[in-house]
């Protein structure tokens, strides 16, 4: 009997697994889609034609890439902290591929469906600071510390107006859990948190793009004044990884906001639909917010140091507060809709 | 309940697996032909000039050192924001005290000035 | 066992390692790198005591906010010399050891006498004790002026950092 219980313990652990591998699996696809469409965008953009010769449209393209970094030799200066430029790039994926656990892609299918599951995302969040700060430390490098702290103290900074605004979502969905989050939002598009919470959907937004350290938020890496930032001295594999840890961080960026505020994975106007419907359309919006992402960046140019600074501090925080404390105030007058 | 935070401790799992694997092929696939200049610090192509780890500005220190407190004020607002309603407007004006006390400091700093970064 | 057994098990091994390695390695990043692993694996221990709130808030506060402070303030003293670490034993530490030692005896004092902790009785479950609704409800009523206090606390922590850091800002010209 209890041998019996240990099986099916196994067995489910082997089970849930199992599902974590192919979610990473799923995400490192989309990581690769996404660097060939960005490419193709900012080609678009910028009246270029892109990669179009690996494979058919140049889909090809990244894991020609991968390839490349895969057989390029793995250098470790010799003044650098061997051990930490080790860990830095594993303590970035890690904080990009834990994250997306609790996002609900349809009504009951998710990794995990905790109560918690809002502040689990912002704790996970709050983890990848380290990464770029010890690779930063750790590489020995002027530009490499300097990038390290810009990027940690941009990150903590614009986490604040990320807490209250995630705040605000939770003041309406009167939950901590994200199936709530969304199932509060219904499949009426006008109830979605978008428009029922505008101020708070603009400041998380600009919120995840100063976490995910996009432009026009790329400071830490801006090549012009730091040559790469925190990942100067990281070659081969390892940049591959904070590579592959950036677009992660995008892409569970996009699935968080559409979780949060376009409906995640309600159909408009159709409230039972089955469920490979409701991936479908959380895959679309998720797909939209990857695009913004893009077109932001190729549309926008990089702030100074300063003027982000004052950005985070001196506009969002206030503005994400009064946000909070108005949604506060019309879910009092208007009971919860 | 536990049970249901089993995934989030195999996603972690599984996360740093990758992380092991995907450094460790790159150092078993790539060559390795390491010289002494190759694996000097990278300072734009000239000799590096002094130490990397100079003492860096207090800022930093004051933005991590407001962060947490106003990283508090925040985690305070979580459970209040899926209770008040049950209290109505006592339970708003409750977090408006709260949250007016720390306006307070907010605009102390930026008075003091403590956040200009020029 | 169980699983909460055995994740307990795993849980308090990784605690104690991450403790000593935080007390004995000369790297001061090492320290703090160990001490997040800790708070990490603290927020897994409240999470088996069915207080899901402050398991995440464990982790966001303590290993998201605080460590950060401690790693610039590492990297801003520039404390990678590790000569410049190097501790004797003085007065202050001495006192330390002291105040460690008397709590090691009331530790082995209470494990001693199996005296039973009081348990406030409700007539909530103990999942329902660990939920932010709760909570949040016990910060609004019973502890609705220690939850004002708290603000007053935080206001006074930013007064004394800006105090702290005062002397290195420079006075702006508009004003």
């Amino acid at each position: 009997m209890q041998y019996l219980a240990v099986f099916f313990l196994a067995m489910e652990l082997a089970h849930r697994v199992a599902l974590g591998v192919v979610m990473i699996t799923v995400i490192i696809l989309s990581v690769v889609l996404t660097v060939w469409s960005e490419r193709r965008v900012a080609a678009f953009i910028q009246h270029r034609v892109g990669p179009n010769r690996v494979g058919p449209f140049g889909l090809l393209q990244p894991f020609a890439d991968v390839m490349k970094l895969l057989f390029k030799e793995d250098v470790v200066p010799s003044s650098a902290n061997r051990f930490y430029h080790v860990l830095a790039p594993m303590i970035s994926l890690f904080a990009a591929m834990t994250t997306v656990a609790v996002v609900p892609f349809a009504n009951g299918i998710a990794i995990a469906d905790v109560n918690v599951g809002m502040l689990y995302i912002l704790a996970i969040t709050s983890l990848g600071v380290y990464g770029l700060t010890i690779a930063g430390w750790a590489s020995n490098n002027k530009y490499s510390l300097l990038g390290g702290l810009r990027s940690s103290a941009q990150m903590i900074s614009y986490e604040l107006a990320m807490g209250l605004s995630v705040v605000s979502v939770i003041v309406l969905a009167d939950s901590l859990n994200m199936t709530n989050i969304v199932e509060s939002q219904t499949a009426n598009p006008l109830y979605w948190n978008c428009f029922r919470n505008f101020l708070g959907f603009v400041c998380f937004t600009v919120a995840a793009f100063a976490e995910c350290n996009r432009a026009p938020f790329d400071l830490p890496e801006a090549e012009q004044e730091l040559v790469g930032g925190y990942n100067t001295e990281f070659g081969a594999m390892k940049f591959a990884m904070f590579f592959l840890a950036e677009y992660a961080n995008m892409i569970v960026a996009s699935m968080v906001i559409v979780t949060l505020f376009l409906g995640g994975y309600q159909v408009p106007f159709w409230s039972e639909a089955p469920w490979f419907v409701q991936v479908g359309a959380f895959a679309a919006k998720t797909v939209l917010m990857i695009f913004v992402f893009i077109w932001v960046r190729w549309s926008v140019p990089r702030f100074k140091y300063s003027q982000l600074m004052n950005l985070g501090w001196k506009s969002l925080l206030p503005l994400a507060l009064l946000n909070l404390l108005l949604v506060a105030a019309g879910v009092l007058l208007l009971g919860g809709k | 309940m536990i049970e249901s935070y089993l995934p989030i401790f195999a996603q972690i799992v599984v996360a740093i697996v990758l992380g092991v694997l995907l450094s460790t092929l790159g150092v078993l696939i790539g060559p390795k032909r390491k010289t002494a200049q190759k694996l000097t610090t990278y300072e734009s192509g000239i000799e590096p000039v002094g130490a990397a780890k100079e003492r860096v500005s207090v800022k930093y220190y004051l933005v991590a050192m407001l962060f947490i407190v106003f990283d508090i004020e925040v985690v305070f607002m979580y459970p209040w924001a899926v209770s008040f309603r049950e209290y109505g407007i006592a339970g708003l004006l409750s977090m408006v005290t709260f949250a007016l006390l720390l306006l307070a400091g907010y605009f102390y700093i930026i008075k003091k000035g403590a956040l200009e970064w020029d | 066992m169980d699983v909460s057994g055995i994740l307990f098990v795993f849980l308090g091994a990784q605690i104690i390692v991450a403790t000593v390695g935080t007390v004995w390695s000369r790297n001061p990043v090492t320290s703090a790198l160990f001490l997040v692993l800790n708070f990490f694996a603290l927020g897994g221990l409240y999470l088996l005591l069915e207080a899901q709130f402050i398991a995440v808030v464990q982790v966001i506060v303590y290993a998201g906010a605080i460590m950060v402070l401690f790693l610039f303030t590492i990297m801003l003293l520039n404390l990678d010399n590790e000569r410049a670490l190097a501790e004797k034993f003085d007065l202050r530490k001495g006192f330390a050891v002291l105040l460690g030692g008397v709590l090691l005896v009331e530790l082995l004092y209470i494990i001693g006498l199996k005296t039973p902790i009081p348990i406030k009785q409700t007539a909530l479950t103990t999942v329902q004790l660990g939920e932010a609704k709760y909570i949040g409800r016990e910060l609004l009523t019973n502890f609705l002026f220690p939850f004002e206090i708290v603000s007053i606390l935080l206001l006074l922590a930013v007064v004394g950092a800006i105090v702290l850091a005062k002397k290195n800002f420079t006075t702006s010209p508009k004003s």
